[in-house]
This record gives C-alpha cells, sequence and structure tokens, in this order.
C-alpha cells in the first residue's frame, strides 16, 4: 500500500489513533484521517498531480501549502478550484482532478 | 458595529504575544487569522530554540506555541480562526470575513502581524508536481505528519533550508543533496554539521537547472554557477530526486497594510518591502502598529519579543499603563532582543533594523513631527 | 583540505583547536570529559545552565562561545541533550584497553539497539569503523533528545562523531 504517512517520530511521537474518513479521488475511495487537508490525505495515498494548467494543460500540485498560490485546487463537491492546501477532508467528500478552470455543476437546491 | 481597542492580524508568535501583552494591561483586544488553527509558523518548528532562557532557548517551537496559545486562553483573548481580513481602513475599521460573510469590527489601534511569505526561483520544470517550498514541506511533515517525497533535494542552505533537510531525515526521507548558490553555507554551522554527519552533500556554487519529469519530479539537474550566478555548462550533475524544496528566503506580507498607504522602506536583509515603523513597532500611520516577520524577517524569538514591545507601547497609548512603566518593560524586552541580533548572522538584522529606525526618525522629521 | 564550518559545513581542526569548549589532546586522553564544537558566534547559552557543576560558561554577549574548566566536568553528560545545536559530545578515552566510546546527541527514528553494531561514522559522515552501541538513554528530562553510547577503537577518538543514521523498519 502506498502509504506516505509518518507513523515514528523521534519528536513527535507515534501517529495518534484517530477517527477515520472516507473520500474519493476521481472515483476511487481512499480513507483520510479526520481533521487533515485534502492535500495531506492526497499525498498520503499517493496523488501526484491535482489539477491541470489552464492554459497548457501542465499537471500541477502542492506548492506553498498555506492557501496563497492555488496550485493545488482541485474539484470538490462540484465545486471547481477549492484550495485542498486549507480545506479539511469530511466523510463522503467527492474530490476530483481539476482541468484548467473547471466547471461549476451545481444545481440550484444545494451547492 | 462592535468596537475594540486593539485589532491584531495574524495569531503567530508576534500577533498572539503582542495580544497578550496588551491583554496583560487590561485593552480590549480581539485576534483574526485566517487560518483554521493558530500559531503561525510555530508549530512546525519541532527544533529547540536558540538564544537565552528569557527567549526559551532549549524548547521546541511547537512547545513554545502550546504555551502563548494557554496564555491567550487564560486571558480570555477572543482569536477568530478561519477569519481572513480583507480591509482595514484610515478610520481603523476592520473587515473580515467570517460564517461565509463580511463582518466588520472597528478598533482604536491595529497592529498587523501578518508574518512572511516564501520566494520562488524559476528554472524549467518548476511547475511540476514535487517542487515545493521549503516551508509547505515542513508543514506537510510536521503538521500534517505525510511525506511529500521520499528523495530530496533541498534548494538554499540558509537555516530554513538546514533545518528543513534535518526535519526531512527525522520524518524518515533521504536528502540527496543541498545545494547553495553562493560560496559559503548560508544557515548556522550546527545546523549545517547535523547535515554533514548524516552524509548528505552539500554543494555550494551550486543551483538547480532544471526539474525533470512526465507527470511529476523524477529526476533535478543541478549544476555550478559563476560569480554571477550563471550556469557552467559542463558542469551539470543528474539526481533521482521526487521533491525538489525551495528554501530561497522570505518575503513580508505586506499586502493587508499596504491598503493603508503606510510608508514602506525595502530592506534587502530583512527581506524586501517592509512598512517604516518606530523603536516601538508603530508604523508612519499613526495607531498601525507592525510586528513579527511581516516588520523584518528574523526569527520566531525576535517575533515574540517584538510582539511584546508592540503590545505594552499600544497599551500605553491607549492609556492603560503609564508611559515610565512602559517605556522599563521595553526596553527591558529590547536590550534581550538586541542579544539575538550579535554576532556574525545578528549583525545583519541589527543593521536592517537600524535602516528603518533611521529612516522612520527622518520621516518623522520631514512631517514636523 | 577543511576550509572552515561555513564551506564545509563541519568545523576545521583549526576552528576546533581554538574553541575553548573543545579540550587540548592530553585531557582527552586523560579522563572522560565533554566536547563542546561549538564554533561561530551565535545568540545561545542553554549550555551554561545545563551543567549543575559549572564547568561551562558563556556570560555576556550570549555569542560568546562556550567555555569549558575541564577540571570541573566530572564527565555525566548532562549537558549533550541540552544543547539545541547538537554540538555536545562526551569523551571516554579510556574506557578499556583497547576501546574508546562516545556520547552523542541522537534525534532519528529507530534508535539502534543496546549491544548491537553500528557503522561510527566521522563529522562528514564517512565510515570510520565498527562500533558497538552500549547506551541508548532517552528520558523525559532530554525532551526527545536521546544519547548514545558507542565503544569504538580507541585510535579514531578524533574523529568518530556519530553513527550511520538507522534506516531500518520504515517510519512511513
Amino acid at each position: 500500500m502506498n502509504n506516505n504517512r509518518i507513523i515514528h517520530h523521534q519528536i513527535l511521537g507515534n501517529l495518534p489513533e484517530c477517527k477515520w474518513v472516507k473520500i474519493t479521488v476521481d472515483g476511487k475511495r481512499i480513507k483520510a484521517r479526520e481533521g487533515e487537508t485534502i492535500a495531506a490525505a492526497l499525498i498520503a495515498a499517493g496523488v501526484k498531480v491535482f489539477r491541470y494548467s489552464v492554459k497548457r494543460d501542465e499537471p500541477r500540485s502542492l506548492f506553498c501549502a498555506i492557501g496563497r498560490c492555488t496550485d493545488c485546487v482541485m474539484i470538490v463537491n462540484n465545486r471547481p478550484n477549492v484550495r485542498t492546501c486549507v480545506t479539511l477532508v469530511e466523510n463522503g467528500m467527492k474530490i476530483e482532478t481539476q482541468k484548467g478552470l473547471g466547471k461549476r455543476q451545481i444545481n440550484h437546491e444545494g451547492s | 458595529m462592535k468596537e475594540v481597542e486593539l485589532a491584531v492580524i495574524g495569531a503567530g508568535p508576534a500577533g498572539l504575544s503582542g495580544a497578550i501583552e496588551s491583554a496583560k494591561k487590561g485593552v480590549n483586544v480581539v485576534v483574526f487569522d485566517e487560518n483554521k488553527r493558530p500559531g503561525g509558523q510555530l508549530f512546525k518548528q519541532i527544533h529547540k530554540f536558540f538564544g537565552s532562557k528569557e527567549h526559551m532557548a532549549g524548547i521546541r517551537g511547537f512547545k513554545i506555541g502550546e504555551m502563548l496559545l494557554e496564555e491567550a486562553n487564560k486571558l480570555g483573548i477572543p482569536v477568530y480562526l478561519d477569519s481572513p481580513v480583507i480591509g482595514i481602513n484610515k478610520d481603523k475599521v476592520v473587515a473580515y470575513v467570517r460564517d461565509e460573510k463580511i463582518q466588520y469590527i472597528v478598533t482604536k489601534k491595529i497592529l498587523v502581524a501578518t508574518g512572511a511569505m516564501e520566494n520562488v526561483i524559476q528554472f524549467p520544470g518548476w511547475t511540476l508536481p514535487g517542487v515545493m517550498g521549503a516551508g509547505a514541506v515542513q508543514t506537510m511533515i510536521n503538521i500534517e505528519r505525510v511525506l511529500p517525497g521520499k528523495r530530496i533535494l533541498m534548494v538554499g542552505t540558509g537555516n530554513v533550508g538546514l533545518i528543513v533537510s534535518y526535519q526531512l531525515m527525522q520524518a524518515g526521507a533521504e536528502v540527496i543533496a543541498l545545494v547553495e548558490a553562493k560560496p559559503e553555507i548560508g544557515g548556522y554551522g550546527v545546523h549545517a554539521s547535523k547535515i554533514k554527519r548524516a552524509n548528505v552533500p552539500i554543494y555550494l556554487k551550486h543551483t538547480i537547472a532544471q526539474a525533470e519529469g512526465k507527470n511529476f519530479v523524477e529526476k533535478a539537474v543541478i549544476a555550478e554557477v559563476d560569480n554571477n550566478f550563471k550556469i557552467i555548462s559542463g558542469t551539470e550533475k543528474e539526481l533521482k530526486v521526487d521533491l525538489i524544496c525551495l528554501a530561497v528566503g522570505l518575503s513580508p506580507l505586506i499586502e493587508l497594510i499596504n491598503l493603508l498607504d503606510c510608508k514602506q522602506i525595502y530592506v534587502s536583509e530583512l527581506g524586501g518591502w517592509i512598512p517604516l515603523h518606530d523603536e516601538n513597532m508603530e508604523t508612519a500611520c499613526k495607531g498601525v502598529y507592525v510586528a513579527g516577520d511581516v516588520s523584518g524577517v528574523e526569527e520566531a524569538s525576535s517575533a515574540l519579543d517584538k510582539g511584546r514591545i508592540a503590545g505594552i507601547a499600544i497599551a500605553e497609548s491607549l492609556q492603560h499603563i503609564p508611559i515610565e512603566a512602559a517605556s522599563r518593560e521595553i526596553d527591558g524586552i529590547r536590550t534581550r532582543l538586541n542579544e539575538l541580533r550579535c554576532g556574525p548572522f545578528g549583525e545583519v538584522s541589527l543593521q536592517g533594523n537600524n535602516k528603518i529606525y533611521q529612516a522612520m526618525r527622518r520621516w518623522e522629521n520631514e512631517q514636523g513631527n | 583540505m577543511n576550509r572552515g564550518i561555513s564551506f564545509s559545513g563541519t568545523p576545521s581542526e583549526e576552528e576546533l583547536e581554538k574553541s575553548p569548549g573543545y579540550p587540548p589532546e592530553e585531557i582527552q586522553r586523560k579522563k572522560k570529559v565533554v566536547i563542546i564544537e561549538c564554533i561561530q558566534e551565535i545568540p545561545c547559552n542553554p549550555c551554561e545552565e545545563a551543567c549543575k557543576f559549572g564547568a561551562i560558561s558563556v556570560g555576556k554577549p550570549i555569542t560568546n562561545l562556550p567555555q569549558v574548566d575541564f577540571e570541573k566536568c566530572i564527565g555525566c553528560g548532562q549537558c549533550i541533550a541540552k544543547c539545541p545545536g547538537l554540538a555536545i559530545y562526551l569523551l571516554d578515552y579510556n574506557y578499556n584497553e583497547d576501546d574508546a566510546a562516545i556520547s552523542f546527541p541522537y534525534e532519528y527514528y529507530p534508535f539502534p539497539n543496546e549491544g548491537e553494531t553500528v557503522n561510527a561514522v566521522d563529522r562528514k559522515g564517512n565510515f570510520v569503523s565498527k562500533g558497538k552501541v552500549i547506551k541508548v538513554s532517552n528520558p523525559k528530562v532530554n525532551e526527545c533528545t536521546a544519547v548514545i553510547t558507542i565503544t569504538f577503537p580507541k585510535q579514531y577518538y578524533k574523529e568518530i562523531r556519530s553513527i550511520e543514521r538507522i534506516r531500518g523498519e520504515k517510519n512511513v
């Protein structure tokens, strides 16, 4: 299993127990830790590309991790341009690789 | 509209210590932070701090963060997280986003402690997944506890580059190399020695020429540079890495304070454009103070002290404490702060800060103050 | 040729010999003694308070290099974990007839096991000789800076400063 989580650490101690939530990434189900950011969950699961750029269709992923550069945006629950580095996972979240600006697929009943 | 005496923007070490000092003296204060977690960059600092006992030397950064938060909680200071401040004006109205709507607060004093952001360098392939700021990597490994890569190239040997390289090894990654364009290691020798003891090469007078890979970083090409930092062709070396960290400096985040047209000065020693301010951290815009990296990129210990100075000065200007008491306390902190600005590394900061104070005095004279 | 710590990342012989925390050779070979390889003026002084016997002094300004009174040093090693720069060691040249022992700070996971044979390395992380772990100490008071003691052939007493990082069971 490709799991990039740091389980043991001399300074931080062992990874504490937590509640796990289930999210999907481009249809694939992955586990995420409650309270972590979407970006962290994706990196833990080995997802390398988060989106493709607008003009040249180039792969992009996490860069600043502080919510400023927007390189990490993905479509979350049908909403594009969500900064995955500052957005926390929620059970049942649907994450999709964003191509370009992404298309907003929102019906009027809910977002 | 809600009214307070002091609005602090930024719940990092500078903002929190400023809020704590002023609250201790009875100031009605509220703190805003755009992040969901307080503490700024403190909680990622898992190494023991340097300095003196008063600077909490020997204590790990995240412990200091916990201590600060505890103190703020004890004092009942409201800290509005996930509440980005989107505007401030000369009437000291602060606009922020909270609960999905724009809200306002009017205040008598503002402390801008918005910190700094990482610089970047551009090279072919720099947009590939797997190229990240060193601070970003530090957040991932120390806060989120995930490894964004297993084989690392670190660009930059200032303290950030050296410390994050060490922390990457503590997280279980292999650091393949560090490159530094200058002919000398930028950060502390003791940090470099830890890297060396781990048998990691440090290539001086080298830079990253290219990042290669189809959809993400698979290789990095480093090369030697001449005295003008131009790549010397023929010196290219290929390294098999999956993560390239850029530790190439920080720049103060002055966008918010620029809304007030606060006079600035360019100080390269402290990271770039900095709002002009006096030794009590008050800017050229009366009633607006700065502290922490936004007032000049130094270290966490300096941010804590500058925040305290600002907090005390603000309490005095709001007449919660007499000026003599304030001056005494501030002098004590300033003496301690200047201890950090000694020696070959600290002198650079000292020079930079003196430039700011001198320029501020000149400006004040020009205004006929 | 080591031009010095700013160029190589490791202190040169000259830098070490000039430093008041680095014991002269006779003392290194005579008794169990602290070695402080702190050779740059940075504002830092936790080592001063770390020694209950008053053997380490920094004074003011706190950028002063730590000075060791090697007579007062009894070789207890309490200071090792207190240095934020991980620059303090304890050398026991006369551990036994063949071997010297060195205690050094270690903050990686996992630890080696006591009794284990390890690769002892120099300041550049280069392999010098095999060593044996005789103690791994990680008390709470050290705040996560463990102290490991290894023995090794005594002729390498000036070179060996650590062990090759243990990879073993992955922490990821």
